[in-house]
């Protein structure tokens, strides 16, 4: 049986159909678990039995006729999103022993949509990666070659998707965690517009950036999860209130007439050869679709990464004082005093990484820094999200690289943090923005699969799903499967 | 230590930050109740708690009240406020920040009028107001080595109102923590209630030499939680200031604690262990965005001002400045009053009824210890005690015993007076043949007496009035005693 090769909307036909059952689509892929999670390390919880019992009851409701179109469909959720009395990490030795009291807006919104939880998967510490190598868990391995990176920080989540060990994972993006991986595995990815979902019991990174999203391997499967976790919630002041348009029925809009920009900025410099041969060709396909390409510019775009790695530290620096060992999560062993407790319950806890953010974002907020820094930072935010907006009178969506390159090699850049962050170079403005981006197969360099983004205006997911679905629906880079998982 | 002297070339520069906790329902961020006196830990939810993943909603009603404070004091209401994180570690503190508004608050440069002891008023600038979420508490008794967190308080409103250093004496400080204190309980946005820490204030005090130009350094004295302390512990902190400065020293900024059993404020910590708050703009929550619509609708909920009700009374019920002041101090007590002085026909009572009430009722008020609803005199009782003394059927010394009784047994004037038979005696008969008495029973001082020593007239009123058991209404007893006396 390949049930894992089928997208979400023949999953959903087949289930209505009873070609198989819910139980026996949660078991497919339990199996497919079992034998291919060791090596990819993408899991750090599978929740076997709650993903029966959810395909149990998803059974039931398909018998009784209540069922939606989601019912029984597994997923795979990001270990960042709160799960009730399922253990939540979030990557890090601080939560290894925390099991959440509650489940996020997220996992509830799924859970009442009837998807089946197949388990959490394995992230950059609190998100702070792009190779996801700073998990207490260890590395998780590009299921197209074992040897390099999925991209971070939802890594496992990308990698789960690329080797169909789920059909479907949510993740976050606070500065491309969801598009830059997508890209390293070969699949669709769409961080929303900032609001669009909540982040109610999704673990914080940093609040004014973070997003959830969805990670597939179509647009189209994108498109029917977005639905089902999008909408405002009264329980985040940053959700925005505004109809969820549905997304599905709109995929089939035309390109024919699009405007599509090329940002200058994402084309100029330090374009890997391939990568950027590849998103050409993207643009030409686009072209023959009937789009019309306009180059634009946002010239304060260059200026994202350090403005991010100002902005994105010191909120983090701040998020992260609540794992202080009194309450949750890892406490020290016999402290001696608070200060005591304070210092080894969160050195012992958290990684280098999150160490070194949570400097750097303390660093940036300390008076008489805070002006240079971090005000300074936000004054260049505005001037981007002021680029972008000038560059949306012109164009319905923007259009470039997610990633500088290909996977690259485990251990290849752990010890060099700024090349590392160098990384994000074409995903952050979109979260610095607010905006919504999407990341989509595009071709291959060599074995290793390479994607192009595709940069909405605010709350414009239909028109940029619209576009990737055209896109896809005239190539078949989203279908291609690492061999050893086909 | 006597103060005048010990000030003397000195002037005192105080500004008080007053804690007012908002009497919402619920938390200011949460929907946790904020009842005091709870099991510990029992109202506090996940966003008390400050678990991974969840997020604050702000408490519109809190900001209504803000609003309604910045409203009364002749604020600047903020269209739009901001706010931000406050960062430092403590185990009462769940999220290791407090949300607070630092640079954008919602309230800004209001007044408020105090009267000070010569009579004349004084007005005292407030810098700002602003809304936090207040802390939980630490515990450390009767948990042997261990220490205990309760964060029932965690996420309870605050209202944290800033004075200019407009301050010059403790008395100065307390009168406008006093105003402050009548102001939020007559908008109804604060309980008051000092010894459960709903209201407190932190005093920050400098001295410098009359005629300085620049403020002295200043040290803030922390969490001061009665009108007595604050009183107490600005003068001690004065006194230790000058002393430090005529001994040759200089003060250090700090902030200092007031320990009531001692009397006297202990340095906390210096400036230089100070915390540094790293202070921004909390980016879970949205600024807060204002309309005039808003601002007006709740301009439209503001009660009569206690300035304005006390300028009211001393028209309408001629009362003099200090009456006015003291009935107007807390709205029960005013709308008690008006409702004795409705009850008892108007103006030509609320002399006598203001008497009343200021007098035996708040006295009685006080010894008790209860609060003006609780009152075992209602107003319609305390107006029929009065009516009985405007009708002449008791007199005012016989009264207060008919009042004592009614505050006993909550009975009426009228079944008190009729009860005890303390109906005054107006029967001219009675009065003489009672005088006659005593004339005949004190025959050595009535000779006296005619003889020419005046001043025992007045054991003639008392013998005669304790022949009627006080019952003889005292003006007739009076000319009576006057005509039966004379040689």
């Amino acid at each position: 049986m390949s049930l894992h090769t089928l997208s979400i909307a023949e999953l959903s036909a087949g289930l209505a159909r009873k070609d198989y059952s819910a139980v026996e689509l949660a078991q497919h892929f339990l199996d497919r678990i079992s034998s291919s999670n060791p090596a990819l390390n993408a899991y750090i919880t599978v929740t076997a039995e709650r993903a029966l019992a959810d395909a149990r009851a998803a059974d039931a409701a398909l018998a009784a006729g209540t069922a939606g179109r989601l019912t029984g469909i597994p997923v795979a959720q990001k270990d960042i999103f709160c799960t009730d009395g399922i253990r939540t990490t979030c990557g890090s030795r601080m939560l290894d022993n925390f099991i959440s009291p509650y489940d996020a807006t997220v996992v509830e919104r799924l859970s009442s949509a009837g998807t089946v939880l197949l388990g959490k998967t394995n992230m950059d510490e609190f998100a702070m990666g792009s190779s996801n190598e700073t998990s207490w868990y260890g590395p998780v391995r590009n299921p197209w070659d074992l040897s390099k990176v999925p991209g971070g920080s939802s890594g496992g989540s990308a990698a789960v998707v690329a080797a169909r060990l789920a059909p479907v994972a949510t993740g976050t993006d606070t500065g491309g965690s969801i598009r830059q991986p997508a890209a390293l595995v070969g699949i669709s990815g769409i961080k929303p517009t900032y609001g669009r979902v909540s982040r109610y019991g999704m673990i914080a990174f940093a609040s004014s950036l973070d997003q959830a999203g969805i990670m597939a391997p179509s647009a189209e499967d994108c498109a029917l999860f977005l639905q089902a976790i999008a909408g405002f919630d009264p329980r985040d002041s940053t959700s925005v209130d505004r109809p969820v348009p549905d997304y599905a029925a709109e995929l089939s809009t035309p390109v024919k007439g699009l405007r599509i920009g090329i940002l200058k900025e994402f084309f100029e410099r330090g374009l890997d050869g391939v990568t950027g041969a590849l998103v050409n060709a993207a643009l030409e396909q686009y072209r023959a679709l009937g789009a019309e390409l306009v180059e634009v510019s946002c010239p304060n775009l260059p200026l994202s990464v350090p403005t991010y790695y100002v902005v994105a530290p010191a909120e983090c620096s701040s998020n992260l004082s609540r794992f202080d060992g009194v309450r949750f999560g890892h406490r020290c062993e016999n402290p001696r005093d608070l200060i005591d407790l304070y210092k080894r319950s969160r050195g012992e806890g958290f990684g280098a990484e999150v160490k070194r953010r949570i400097m750097t974002g303390t660093y940036v907020l300390s008076a008489g820094y805070y002006d240079a820094y971090y005000l300074k930072a936000q004054k260049i935010r505005s001037l981007i999200t002021a680029d972008f907006k000038a560059a949306f009178e012109k164009v319905d969506l923007l259009i470039g690289p997610t990633s500088p390159t290909p996977a690259f090699g485990l251990g290849a850049k752990v010890d060099d943090p700024i090349t590392m962050y160098l990384n994000d170079i074409y995903t952050i403005g979109a979260n610095l923005a607010g905006l919504p981006a999407m990341s989509i197969p595009c071709g291959f360099d060599g074995h290793l699969p390479v994607g192009v983004q595709l940069i909405g205006p605010h709350f414009g997911e239909s028109r940029m799903l619209s576009a990737a679905h055209a896109y896809q629906s005239v190539t078949d880079f989203h279908r291609r499967m690492p061999a050893a998982y086909v | 230590m006597n103060q005048q002297s010990a000030t003397a070339g000195w002037e005192v520069v105080i500004g008080l930050e007053i804690h007012a906790q908002l009497a919402t329902r619920s938390k200011i961020f949460s929907g946790s109740a904020t009842a005091y006196g709870a099991a510990p830990n029992s109202q506090a939810n996940l966003v008390d708690l400050g678990y991974p993943g969840v997020l604050p909603v702000l408490n519109r009603e809190a900001v209504r009240m803000a609003v309604k404070f910045g409203l009364a004091t002749g604020s600047t209401v903020a269209r739009r406020s901001v706010f931000a994180r406050k960062n430092y570690f403590y185990p009462d503190l769940p999220k290791g920040y407090q949300i607070s508004q630092y640079e954008l608050p919602i309230v800004a440069t209001g007044t408020l009028d105090i009267l000070l002891e010569d009579g004349s008023t004084k007005t005292i600038g407030i810098t700002r107001a602003h809304l936090e979420e207040d802390a939980g508490k630490s515990t450390h008794e009767g948990l042997g080595a261990a220490s205990g967190i309760d964060l029932n308080r965690a996420g309870t409103p605050l209202l944290e109102i800033v004075s200019e250093p407009d301050l010059r004496s403790a008395k100065e400080a307390v009168a406008y923590l006093k105003k402050v204190h009548t102001l939020v309980r007559y908008l109804e946005i604060c309980d008051g209630n000092m010894q459960e820490g709903s209201f407190r204030c932190d005093a920050n005090v400098s001295v410098r030499r009359f005629g300085a130009e620049k403020f002295g350094t200043r040290c803030e004295i922390k969490n001061v939680n009665s009108f007595r302390y604050v009183e107490k512990a600005i003068n001690y902190e004065v006194a230790r200031q000058i002393d430090v400065i005529e001994g040759g020293g200089t003060i250090v900024q700090e902030t200092r604690l007031y320990d009531a059993a001692k009397d006297e404020t202990r340095s906390m910590r210096s400036k230089e262990e100070a915390n540094d708050y790293r202070y921004f703009p909390d980016p879970d929550l949205l600024p807060v965005e204002l309309g005039q619509d808003f601002i007006d609708a709740v301009r439209a909920t503001l009660p009569e001002l206690p300035d304005e009700k006390a300028n009211r009374f001393c028209a309408d019920y001629g009362l003099s400045r200090y009456d006015a002041l003291v009935l107007t101090a807390s709205r029960e007590l005013a709308d008690y009053y008006e409702a004795v002085v409705r009850a008892s026909g108007g103006a030509p009572a609320a002399k006598l009824a203001a008497n009343w009430v200021m007098g035996d009722f708040s006295g009685a008020l006080n010894r008790d210890g209860v609060d003006v609803a609780d009152a075992r005199v209602p107003a319609d009782a305390l107006a029929g005690l009065l009516a009985r003394i405007q009708d002449d059927t008791i007199s005012g010394k016989i009264a207060k015993e008919v009042f004592e009784a009614m505050w006993a047994d909550g009975a009426s004037a009228d079944a008190v007076i009729e009860a005890k038979g303390l109906k005054q005696i107006t029967d001219t008969g009675a009065i003489e043949a009672a005088i006659r008495a005593v004339m005949e029973a004190n025959p050595k001082q009535l000779e006296e007496y005619r003889s020419g020593k005046d001043r025992l007239f007045g054991f003639f009123v008392g013998q005669a009035m304790k022949a009627t058991q006080g019952k003889a209404n005292p003006a007739q007893l009076n000319d009576l005693l006057k005509r039966l006396l004379a040689p």
